[in-house]
């Protein structure tokens, strides 16, 4: 039975979804840009402020599970769509055609990636999936007279459609031998009946959601979504997209014990160094700014792997300790391509030579952009080295020398065309103007909010102890 | 307290000379060079106060430490000390930063601010590894100086020779030393909970660790990372990649601090962290690192005889001059070891001389190339006089710091490997050679061109002379500099012979 304390659980989650609604009401009364952004963001903070309350809750709903881990997941993904929002209204003042859908679209996703980082049953899970991942066709294909940018929706619209087939499958491969769907009736399912059967399922659900997080060798999508879709709905893709799914795969490998058998976990440890690797080696020489994020983004989920691989309470700890670095420093990256892209005009400002000698035209740009590749790159002083420091420390202490080593080459590899995009910030150019930066309103919220996230990448990197103690405080895992 | 302000005063220096940028073109210069000037000035006060005998019983070795909580979850600490080798290497920190900035002074024309803001975080950073002693920090410190050298030479370095950009060259430099030092993170970690899991005891802290019991195999291991991320920054010959571009392509300043410090950082660490950590390792490893040191005494000698590039010359001699600091380090001799220090300190003076002395002749005939040197002796007032004098200290001629440390470290190695160190001095007579080289093209032989340059101003016979001043004055009395560092190499040697003590012993009972 639902009771009133089961709905106090999930308060963030029904406060986004009442905004939706909310904000679908307030455009068919009547149009206006800027309302529709504070109403949306206003949304996100109330759900953000609800979170303490929502965790003094003593049951969770049915199907859902409020622990740490999904505490954490639902901060982190509502400070992200925070970010986001912050961030599209001035990119979308230029957009000819209607704005305010955008918002709905990004309150809908939201929705779904706070069902998924909490769900605690294959229906949840499913649902939530394709609530989060419906809305981001729409974003992707938002500008629809651009090519690229619908080429990029109906491409992640088919193969997503292939990865909830396959998760699909593999769902009623499990069910059909266990009879179960939540995840604590998997966990005694499967260890009562692991045979070949569970255990392609498993493998089934992983390549599922391997397609969400763009893991080598399902990372096809990836390039091209990313270079493709507008600037904010890539960089809600890269963050609250990823990290639902990501934290959801935790749940679901620590929780069923199918998933930590020997055979997955080798699979796993596969995954991860050609996903470590593949994902450094293809961007080494892309020009196309949102395109190197793209494969820069796999390889951090390729690092991140190795928390699967390893298990146990530290991989928790490490894994939210390097999503916190990784949203960070992938906001910071994806907001300046928003920011020098709006407002909207077309295509969006991703050649790297839009981004020569920035420094010289948009000096704090160009510091934030400095920052957020430091720090994908794991250099000491940002918060992207404590993560790698972790994953390290998590492969060295369960003694996973392969892994380790490809996180080492990983990062040596990677650091090439980090640095060849850092230097270019720098490069002066005949004939540059002075400062080229239109100052309103809307570039000034963005702005901002790239300053804070750009110091909170360096803060959290001199100090991250706060960082520590709130993760490690939150990953525990309830069934 | 002053440890903690030995590595701020040059970040908060660097920030404000970015700022001061736009109150003219003179003032990051002024600010820059007043900070490092501050360095040294602190760090001389230091050392006038210091009492720097072997400690007794129960004594410190340290003779200021400053901790805090930093990260409690890994046990984690901002933990800095200051011994003599620290401080000797400190002030040559504030030294060489003062000669970095004032040998940019003309070179250095546009965005003036970002490059004292990039050389004042290295000379930061580098403070920041002579004086960290958790390894967690001293890891943060010695990655953080990487990215500011990048930007000196990506942004203001000399694009070369056809085919090496400057930014291929930063880049190399960045990933070798980068990938290096991700290794000795790996050992790091490992070693830390090797030791967590024999304890219990989860520390960062070099005190701790020094006392960690790790079993053979994985020992030689962890050993082996350090080692090869100190080899790639020393460099160590099949490590050296890196280090020519580097140099060639770099700004004067930037050449200055790299063959000054930042190669003196590599070999600190050794002393400091790869030999007391592992001592039966690195015992059973000496005679690979001395060959290793051998080699990279010829190979550099060798290859500076053929080179064009006046500063890719200079570059090979550092990896000439390096071999024998290793071969010093790795001999297990008190006399060695302080050699090897002695030489680190020379080293740093001739190698920086030389090469602000090939900035200053670019700044005049707009060339590196000595194919189209020559005759400068006629027509460049005395330049040629000082090239000769630091030409001289860096073939080792006594009198000179040079000769000092080199003498120290053949005569102590001597007992333990005679025959390293006399392959090592055949590395002497080649050293002869490249220096006479190096002066026969430059300044000897016929004209290329002529017509008369401009002598040295103040500022350039100003460094030039206090550079010749320092180097002759350790040459002539090093005995203040060897009482400043004796308590450091004295308890090194010993753990080597105790080391081998132990190898004996255990070959016995086997």
């Amino acid at each position: 039975m639902l009771t009133l304390s089961n709905l106090m659980a999930v308060l963030p989650l029904i406060i986004v979804a009442s905004t939706a609604i909310l904000v679908m009401l307030g455009i068919a009364w009547r149009r206006h840009h800027g309302g529709t952004a504070v109403l949306s963001a206003a949304g996100l903070v109330l759900a953000l402020a609800s979170v303490p309350l929502s965790s003094t809750a003593l049951s969770s709903p049915p199907l859902m599970t409020m622990d740490g881990l999904a505490q954490m997941g639902t901060v982190l993904v509502l400070l992200c769509a925070l970010v986001t929002v912050a961030l599209s209204h001035h990119y979308l003042a230029g957009y000819a055609g209607a704005k305010e859908e955008c918002y709905l679209l990004l309150l809908c996703a939201v929705t779904g990636a706070l069902g998924l980082v909490a769900s605690s049953h294959l229906a949840t899970l499913f649902i939530s999936l394709e609530l989060l991942s419906m809305p981001l066709y729409g974003m992707l294909a938002y500008s629809v007279r651009s090519g690229r940018a619908l080429e990029a929706g109906v491409k992640y619209l088919v193969l997503s459609a292939a990865a909830t087939a396959f998760l699909l499958f593999g769902m009623a491969l499990i069910y059909a031998r266990t009879g179960q769907l939540d995840f604590a009736g998997l966990a005694t399912g499967m260890e009562a009946s692991l045979d070949v059967w569970v255990l392609s399922g498993a493998a089934l659900i992983v390549v599922g959601l391997g397609f969400k997080l763009s893991v080598v060798p399902f990372h096809m999508w990836t390039p091209d979504v990313y270079q493709g879709g507008p600037a904010p709905a890539i960089t809600l893709l890269a963050t609250v997209s990823k990290l639902a799914v990501f934290v959801l795969l935790v749940r679901l490998t620590m929780t069923a014990p199918g998933f930590s058998s020997d055979w997955l976990a080798s699979l796993f440890t596969m995954l991860a160094l050609i996903t470590m690797l593949g994902g450094n080696l293809l961007a080494l020489f892309q020009s196309d700014v949102k395109r190197l994020l793209g494969y820069s983004s796999i390889a951090h989920f390729g690092y991140l792997l190795v928390a699967i691989v390893v298990g146990g309470s530290l991989a928790v700890e490490t894994a939210g300790i390097y999503l916190v670095t990784y949203l960070l420093a992938t906001l910071a990256a994806f907001g300046v391509v928003t920011q020098l892209s709006s407002p909207f005009g077309g295509e969006d400002a991703a050649g790297l030579h839009h981004y020569r000698g920035l420094f010289w035209r948009r000096p704090w740009l160009a510091a934030v952009m400095t920052v957020s590749f430091l720090s994908l790159a794991g250099i000491p002083l940002t918060t992207g080295f404590i993560g790698k420091f972790y994953v390290l420390a998590l492969g060295v202490s369960a003694s996973h020398w392969w892994l380790v080593g490809g996180v080492v080459a990983g990062s040596a590899i990677g650091l090439f065309y980090y640095l060849r995009v850092m230097v270019t910030l720098y490069l002066p150019e005949p004939g540059m103007r002075r400062a080229d930066a239109p100052d309103d309103w809307g570039s000034r919220t963005g702005g901002l909010t790239l300053l804070v996230v750009a110091v909170l990448v360096l803060v959290l990197g001199v100090y991250p102890t706060p960082m520590i103690q709130w993760v490690a405080g939150l990953s525990t895992i309830g069934l | 307290m002053i440890l903690v302000w030995l590595i701020l005063i040059p970040f908060l220096g660097g920030l404000l000379c970015w700022q001061a940028e736009r109150w003219g073109e003179q003032v990051p210069r002024w600010i820059a060079l007043g900070t490092m000037l501050f360095v040294l000035v602190i760090s001389g006060l230091l050392w006038w106060s210091g009492e720097f005998s072997v400690p007794g019983v129960g004594g410190t070795q340290w003779m200021l430490e400053w901790r805090a909580p930093w990260i409690p979850r890994f046990g984690i600490e901002l933990h800095l000390a200051l011994d003599g080798l620290s401080l000797i290497l400190v002030a040559l920190t504030g030294f060489l930063g003062a000669l970095a900035v004032l040998c940019s002074w003309h070179e250095i024309a546009e965005r003036i601010g970002f490059f004292h803001l990039n050389l004042l975080f290295i000379l930061g950073g580098v403070v920041g590894v002579f004086l960290a002693l958790d390894l967690f920090l001293f890891f943060l410190f010695w990655e953080m100086m990487l990215v500011p050298m990048y930007f000196l030479i990506a942004l203001w370095g000399h694009s070369g020779s056809p085919g090496q950009t400057r930014i291929r060259a930063a880049t190399r430099f960045f990933i070798y030393t980068q990938a290096s030092g991700l290794l000795m993170l790996v050992a790091i970690i490992a070693l830390v909970f090797v030791h967590y899991s024999t304890t219990g005891e989860l520390s960062f802290s070099y005190g701790v660790l020094l006392n960690a019991d790790v079993p053979e195999p994985v020992a030689f291991w962890l050993m082996l990372g350090f080692f090869i991320a100190f080899a790639v920054k020393l460099p160590v010959v099949p490590f050296h990649g890196w280090l020519p571009d580097a140099h060639a392509q770099a700004p004067t300043a930037g050449s200055v601090d790299l063959a000054g410090i930042l190669l003196k950082t590599a070999a600190y660490g050794i002393l400091r962290f790869a030999l007391p950590l592992f001592p039966e390792q690195s015992q059973a490893f000496a005679p690979v690192a001395m060959t290793l040191g051998l080699v990279g005494i010829i190979y550099g000698a060798v290859l500076a005889c053929g080179q064009q590039d006046i500063k890719r010359l200079i570059a090979y001699t550092s990896i000439s001059h390096m071999g024998f600091v290793l071969i010093g380090l790795y001999s297990g001799s008190e006399l060695a070891i302080q050699g090897a220090i002695v030489l680190m300190v020379a080293h740093a003076f001739s190698s920086a001389g030389l090469f602000i002395l090939s900035g200053q002749l670019y700044e005049r005939i707009h060339t590196r190339d000595m194919r189209v040197m020559g005759g400068l002796w006629g027509r460049i007032p005395v330049l040629p006089g000082f090239t000769l004098c630091f030409v001289a200290a860096s073939l080792g001629m006594p009198a000179t710091a040079n000769f000092v440390g080199e003498f120290m470290v053949l005569f102590g190695t001597f007992p333990n490997a005679p025959v390293t160190v006399v392959i090592a001095s055949a590395g002497l007579v080649l050293a002869a050679i490249y220096s006479l080289l190096l002066m026969q093209r430059v300044h000897y032989g016929p004209e290329y061109r002529t017509g008369a340059l401009a002598g040295p101003d103040a500022r350039e016979s100003g460094m030039m002379l206090v550079l010749l001043v320092t180097t002759l004055a350790v040459g002539l009395y090093p005995q203040p500099l060897l009482d400043t560092t004796a308590a450091v190499a004295g308890p090194v040697a010993e753990l080597f012979s105790n080391g081998a003590d132990l190898i004996a012993r255990a070959g016995e009972v086997n």
